[in-house]
C-alpha cells in the first residue's frame, strides 16, 4: 500500500472541497484533494439555473459556470486531486497526524496527515425517513437522483410528477420537469409556509402554475409496479395529520427535496460531537470539531442555502489547517459558547475566540416580520424586515467588535421583535 | 431420458428442490419463475429465522415439526457448501409476567416431543447478561440456542446459482397461465415465455400455489390467504444490537415481535401478522397502524428502541397461510405428475432443505426413478467477492488484479465497481432475463445502507446499461423503468405520451 | 388594468409590491424597499422576462449533455419556444463554455454553461 505524507488532506470536491484545496495550495501548504466520483465538482456540476457566485464573484452564474471557475483555478494553481477514491477510514494517531486510508483504481493509498479538511457534503433524506407508508414501487427519487439523471445523464424519470419539501432544491426540481414538459402536479410541504426562497415560489411555481399544498403531508404511496398516486392529508398545529382532509394525487413520480442532513459516518465512528440542531459538527471559529485537526466546512457542517458560503467556509477551514499546523494544534484559548436566543434554531461555530473576525452561520425558527436581530454582548444590531428559516443570516463580527465582549463568557444571537 | 420437470417457484422451497434434484442424472430441471428475479415474493421479507423446531406441534402439524427439525440441521451444511451469512446466535422467547410463562413453558414440553436440543428456561439474571439488550423487566425467556438467522434474499440466490450449476435451467418473467394435462397425465405449463414441456410438474408457487393448484384440476377448494408482516430495519450504526435472537411470547395467530441482529449487523424488528383478503397476494404495502404495533411491542421487548432518524427502512412482506396451517405436499395420480407443494407457511425458510429431500423421496416412489448420482455434481457455490470483508492489504492486492475493486459504488456499504459487474455477470449466467436494479442490490447489497441508494442507484443503472446493454432509462429498478425516456422526450411532439 | 400585487424577486427581503396603472397611463409601484423593486414592479407589468435553463444533447462527448441557459431574459411568453428549440438541437463535443449552441431566439442566444470534453470513443 502506497504510503503518502500531506499537511492536510481534504475529503470531498465539491465547491467547500475545491475552495479548500485553492486556498490551502495558496497558503503553501501540501495538499490533496480526494473525491469519490469520476468528476470534480460535486452539486453545482448538476445545477444548470441561475443564482450562483452573488456574493462570491459579484455576478449571476448557474451552478456549472461557477464551479467551472474554480476548475481553472486548480488548474492553473496545479491542486493535487485524486478522483474515483474512496476514504475507507480515518485513523486519529495523534492530535497532529491522522491517516486517511483511501480505496482508489490505483490501490489503496494510506495518507498520513497533519490536519483534515472535511466537506463530504450532505445526503438527502430518503422515503423511509419522512414518515410515509404504502407502497415501494419504482418511481421515487431523491431530488439530487432526479438532477442527475436530467441534467448529467441526460434521463426523464417521469411525466406527472409530486415533489415533496418546498425547500429551494423541491422548487427548483419543479421547475426543471416543468421546463421539459412534464407536469407538476403539486409541490407538497408540511410546514405552513415555504421552505424555500420567495423569490423561488415565484419564479419556479407560479410561473408554471404548480400547486404549493402548505400545511400538507404525504401520508402514503399507492402503486404495485410504478407509482400511481401518493396521497396528501392536511396536518393540525403539532403538524400531524388530519382525519378526513386526505386527498389522492394521480402520479408516476415522486421526486422527495424532504432535506439534507450532513454526512459525517466517517467522522462519527472517530468521535465527532454533532450539534443536534444543524446534525453537522460542533465547532470553533476555525471550523475545528472537537477532534483536533479535523476541520468541516460546506454542507458536511451545516446545511447552506448559498454556494457563496460553502466556498467561504472551504476557505475558512485551510486558514484553520494552516494555523494548526504553525502552532503545532490550536493555541490553548478561553472559548465563549455562542448562544442560541430567542428565535434562533442553531448558530455555527459554537465557540469563538474574541481574538480575530469571525463570521456567523444562524438560521430562524420560524418566519417573524419587523425584527431586529441582535448580539447584545457585543452591542450589534440588524434590522430585518422578514426572517425566515429558508434564509440563513450570515453575519461576519470584527474583532474590535468583539473586544467589546472580551470580559463576558458567552455571546448570544436572539431574534427580537422591532419597535 | 431423464424425467422432465418443471418447478413453479423460485422461491427458496422451489429452488431447493431444484437444487437436490440437480444430483441425479434422473431429472431435466427448469424452474420457471414469474419475477424478473428469484426470491422476490415470501423468501425475500421475512424475519430470515431458521427456526429450532420446538415451536411445532407433532401431532397437528407432523411433517412441519420433523422437517423443520431436519432444515436446521441441513441449512448448517447449505449455508457453508454454498457462502450464504448465517449466524447461529440461539433465540430468547421473552416472557413478561406469569400468563406468558405458562405460555412460553408449553414450547419446553414440544421440545421434548420434537427432540429439539438445549431448549430451557432462563431468568432474569442469567436473560440480563445472555442479552443486555432484552427489557429488564422480562421474567425471563424460553432459550433455544439452535435458532439461527440467514440472509435470506441471498440464501436463494445461491441455491438458483448452484442449482444452475449443477444444470438446472431458470426462466424468469415467465409466469404460469396454464398447466397442460393430455389424458390425466401432465404434459408442461404454459408460461408468459413459452411452453415448457414437463413429464413432472412440481407446484411451489408460495402465495399463488393455490392458482397453479386450480390449473391442474386438483384440490379446487384449497386457498392460500396472504398474511401480512411489516417490518422496521435500522442503520448498522445504533447501539442496540441484541446478540440473541429475540421475540415476545407468540400469541395464536404469530410467532410474537422479532427483535434481531441481522447477518449484517442491522437491527430488525418485526413483523405483524395481519390476514388480508384472498386476492390481495401483492398487497405489500405498510401501514401506519402496523408499523406501530411493531414499535410498540418491541418497546416492550427491548430495554431501548434506537431514536427514529436511525430508521433506514420499512417494509412488509407477505407469508402465505394454507388451511388449518397444513402444507400440502402430495403427488397425485389425477393429473399423473403433478405435485404440490403448496401453502408452505412458516416454518418454511428453515424447512426448505428438508422439504427438497422429502419431495425427492416423493417423485423417486410415485415415478420410480433409480436416482443415479451425478459424477460431477458440484455442492460449493462461492460469493462475490466483497471489498467490505477484506483487509485494506487484501483489497490492495485484489485493486492490482482487477481495478475496478478501486471504485467504490455504494459508499454507506463499501460496494465496488467489481461487485457490481460480477452480479451483473452471474445474473446472465444464471439465466435472470432482466438485470435489475433490485437485482444487483440483493446480490451486492448496494443502496442497503443509510442513504437508500440516492448515491448509487444511479450508479448501479448506469453500469447495468454498458455491461447489459440497455439504454440507461431503460435500466429496470424494481418492475418498472428507470426512466421514461432521453430528458428531451415529452417536448417531442412524437414521443409526447397521452 | 388596474391594480396588480406582485412578490419582488431580486432580493431576499420578498417585498410584497402594489403597481398601479396611473390615468395617462405611468404606472406607480407601491411597497419597494429599494428602487430596483421599483423597476423590477414595472418591467414585470409590463414585459416579464426570465433566463430559461436547460440541457443539450452532446455526442462524443466525456458527458452526454451540456447545460444551456439564454445569455439574457427572454419574454415569458417565449420560455416555450426555447426549450422546444432545445430539444431540436444534438451538438458534437467539444463544447466550451459561452459558446452559442442556438443563435437569435426570442432576442436572445442560448449558450453553453458547462464543459464538455471530446473522447475518443468507438
Amino acid at each position: 500500500m502506497l504510503e503518502l505524507n500531506y499537511d492536510t488532506v481534504i475529503i470531498g470536491a465539491g465547491p467547500a472541497g475545491i475552495a479548500a484545496a485553492i486556498k490551502a495550495n495558496e497558503l503553501g501548504l501540501k495538499a490533496v484533494l480526494v473525491e469519490n466520483r469520476d468528476l470534480l465538482g460535486g452539486i453545482p456540476l448538476q445545477c444548470v439555473h441561475p443564482g450562483f457566485g452573488l456574493h462570491y464573484f459579484k455576478e449571476d452564474l448557474t451552478g456549472t459556470e461557477f464551479i467551472y471557475r474554480f476548475f481553472d483555478k486548480m488548474e492553473k494553481l496545479g491542486v493535487e486531486h485524486l478522483l474515483k477514491s474512496h476514504v475507507h477510514s480515518i485513523e486519529p494517531v495523534a492530535h497532529n497526524e491522522k491517516v486517511v486510508n483511501v480505496i482508489t483504481p490505483q490501490g489503496v493509498m494510506r495518507l498520513k496527515t497533519k490536519t483534515l479538511i472535511y466537506t463530504a457534503g450532505a445526503r438527502e433524506r430518503h422515503v423511509f425517513e419522512i414518515n410515509i407508508v404504502g407502497d415501494r414501487p419504482a418511481g421515487i427519487y431523491t431530488a439530487g437522483e432526479a438532477q442527475t439523471l436530467m441534467d448529467i445523464y441526460g434521463i426523464i424519470p417521469g411525466k406527472e410528477i409530486v415533489i415533496i419539501g418546498s425547500g429551494d432544491v423541491g422548487l427548483i426540481m419543479a421547475r426543471r420537469f416543468a421546463l421539459e414538459g412534464a407536469k407538476v402536479k403539486a409541490v407538497i410541504e408540511l410546514m405552513h409556509y415555504p421552505g424555500g426562497l420567495m423569490r423561488n415560489i415565484v419564479q419556479c411555481l407560479q410561473d408554471y402554475d404548480i400547486p404549493l399544498y402548505l400545511g400538507h403531508v404525504a401520508t402514503k404511496v399507492v402503486g404495485k409496479k410504478r407509482v400511481e398516486k401518493v396521497v396528501v392529508a392536511k396536518v393540525d398545529e403539532k403538524l400531524k395529520p388530519i382525519e378526513g382532509t386526505e386527498l389522492e394525487i394521480p402520479c408516476d413520480t415522486i421526486v422527495l427535496a424532504a432535506g439534507l442532513v450532513p454526512n459525517l459516518d466517517m467522522l462519527e465512528k472517530i468521535g465527532l460531537v454533532i450539534d443536534p440542531y444543524t446534525r453537522g459538527p460542533v465547532v470553533n471559529e476555525f471550523l475545528e470539531t472537537n477532534i483536533p485537526g479535523v476541520f468541516v466546512a460546506g454542507n458536511a457542517l451545516v446545511i447552506n442555502d448559498l454556494v457563496d458560503y460553502v466556498v467561504e467556509q472551504g476557505e475558512l477551514a485551510a486558514e484553520g489547517a494552516r494555523y494548526f499546523i504553525e502552532n503545532d494544534g490550536i493555541p490553548t484559548t478561553d472559548w465563549k459558547p455562542v448562544i442560541r436566543g430567542r428565535n434562533i434554531r442553531f448558530i455555527v461555530p459554537h465557540y469563538v475566540s474574541g481574538k480575530r473576525d469571525v463570521i456567523l452561520y444562524a438560521r430562524v425558527r420560524q418566519p417573524e416580520k419587523n425584527v431586529v436581530v441582535a448580539i447584545p454582548e457585543v452591542g450589534w444590531k440588524m434590522k430585518q424586515f422578514n426572517v425566515r428559516p429558508a434564509e440563513m443570516i450570515r453575519v461576519k463580527l470584527t474583532k474590535r467588535l468583539l473586544e467589546r465582549a472580551a470580559s463576558v463568557e458567552k455571546i448570544s444571537m436572539e431574534v427580537i421583535p422591532g419597535e | 431420458m431423464p424425467l422432465k420437470i418443471a418447478i413453479v417457484g423460485a422461491g427458496i422451497v422451489g429452488s431447493s428442490i431444484a437444487r437436490v434434484l440437480s444430483m441425479y442424472e434422473d431429472f431435466d430441471v427448469t424452474l420457471v419463475e414469474k419475477e424478473p428475479d428469484v426470491g422476490w415474493g415470501s423468501s425475500k421479507a421475512n424475519t430470515a429465522i431458521i427456526h429450532p423446531g420446538h415451536e411445532e406441534e407433532p401431532d397437528v402439524h407432523p411433517l412441519r415439526a420433523r422437517l423443520c427439525r431436519e432444515g436446521n440441521a441441513l441449512w448448517r451444511q447449505w449455508a457453508r457448501e454454498l457462502n450464504i451469512p448465517v449466524k447461529w446466535p440461539g433465540e430468547l422467547m421473552v416472557f413478561f409476567n406469569e400468563e406468558e410463562e405458562k405460555s412460553a413453558r408449553k414450547y419446553i414440553e414440544l421440545a421434548k416431543l420434537n427432540k429439539i436440543p438445549g431448549v430451557r428456561a432462563v431468568y432474569r439474571d442469567e436473560l440480563l447478561q445472555m442479552d443486555p439488550s432484552v427489557n429488564p423487566s422480562a421474567l425471563g425467556a424460553i432459550y433455544a440456542p439452535t435458532a439461527g438467522t440467514i440472509s435470506s434474499f441471498e440464501a436463494v440466490i445461491a441455491v438458483v446459482e448452484n442449482a444452475v450449476e449443477n444444470g438446472v435451467k431458470l426462466l424468469t418473467e415467465a409466469e404460469v397461465r396454464g398447466v397442460k394435462v393430455v389424458d390425466k397425465k401432465v404434459r408442461g405449463v404454459e408460461t408468459a415465455r413459452g411452453f415448457v414441456e414437463a413429464d413432472v410438474v412440481i407446484n411451489a408457487a408460495g402465495l399463488y400455489s393455490d392458482k397453479i393448484s386450480h390449473m391442474a384440476g386438483v384440490d379446487s377448494g384449497f386457498v392460500v390467504r396472504p398474511r401480512r408482516g411489516e417490518y422496521f430495519l435500522f442503520d448498522e450504526n445504533v447501539k442496540v444490537k441484541p446478540e440473541k435472537l429475540l421475540h415476545t411470547t407468540p400469541t395464536p395467530i404469530t410467532k410474537g415481535v422479532y427483535a434481531i441482529t441481522t447477518v449484517h449487523g442491522n437491527l430488525m424488528i418485526g413483523p405483524t401478522a395481519e390476514d388480508l383478503p384472498i386476492d390481495a397476494k401483492d398487497e405489500t404495502s405498510t401501514s401506519e397502524k402496523g408499523l406501530e404495533y411493531v414499535w410498540k411491542e418491541s418497546e416492550r421487548l427491548l430495554k431501548e428502541l434506537p431514536p427514529r432518524a436511525k430508521i433506514i427502512r420499512t417494509f412488509a412482506g407477505l407469508r402465505p397461510e394454507p388451511p388449518g396451517g397444513h402444507w400440502r405436499i402430495e403427488a397425485y395420480d389425477d393429473p399423473w405428475g403433478f405435485v404440490n407443494v403448496a401453502g408452505i407457511r412458516s416454518p418454511g425458510f428453515t424447512s426448505a432443505p428438508a422439504i427438497a429431500q422429502y419431495v425427492l423421496n416423493l417423485i423417486k416412489d410415485k415415478y420410480d426413478v433409480s436416482l443415479v448420482r451425478k459424477k460431477h455434481w458440484n455442492p460449493h457455490r462461492s460469493d462475490i467477492v466483497r471489498v467490505k470483508d477484506r483487509s485494506l492489504q487484501e483489497v490492495d492486492e485484489l485493486i492490482r488484479k482487477n481495478p475496478d475493486y478501486g471504485e467504490i459504488i455504494c459508499y454507506c456499504k463499501t460496494v465496488s465497481k467489481a461487485e457490481v459487474i460480477e452480479a451483473i455477470e452471474r445474473m446472465k449466467k444464471a439465466g435472470v432475463k432482466t438485470i435489475t436494479i433490485d437485482g444487483i442490490k440483493f446480490r451486492t447489497r448496494a443502496g442497503l445502507g443509510m442513504c437508500q441508494g440516492s448515491f448509487c442507484r444511479w450508479r448501479m443503472a448506469l453500469l447495468i446499461s454498458q455491461y447489459a446493454g440497455v439504454p440507461l432509462h431503460k435500466v429496470v429498478v424494481k418492475k418498472d423503468l428507470y426512466g421514461i425516456g432521453e430528458v428531451k422526450a415529452l417536448l417531442k411532439p412524437t414521443s409526447q405520451g397521452g | 388594468m388596474s391594480e396588480r400585487e406582485l412578490t419582488c424577486i431580486i432580493c431576499p427581503a420578498s417585498c410584497t409590491l402594489k403597481v398601479r396603472t396611473e390615468p395617462g397611463g405611468s404606472l406607480k409601484v407601491e411597497g419597494a424597499l429599494c428602487p430596483r423593486g421599483v423597476d423590477y414592479a414595472k418591467q414585470e407589468v409590463t414585459d416579464p422576462r426570465r433566463i430559461v435553463m436547460s440541457v443539450v444533447k452532446v455526442v462524443g462527448g466525456d458527458l452526454p449533455t451540456v447545460s444551456v441557459k439564454t445569455n439574457k431574459p427572454v419574454p415569458k411568453k417565449c420560455i416555450q419556444e426555447v426549450m422546444k428549440a432545445t430539444a431540436s438541437i444534438e451538438l458534437k463535443a467539444p463544447v466550451e463554455i459561452g459558446q452559442a449552441v442556438i443563435k437569435d431566439i426570442c432576442g436572445a442566444d442560448v449558450v453553453a454553461t458547462r464543459r464538455v470534453k471530446k473522447v475518443n470513443s468507438i
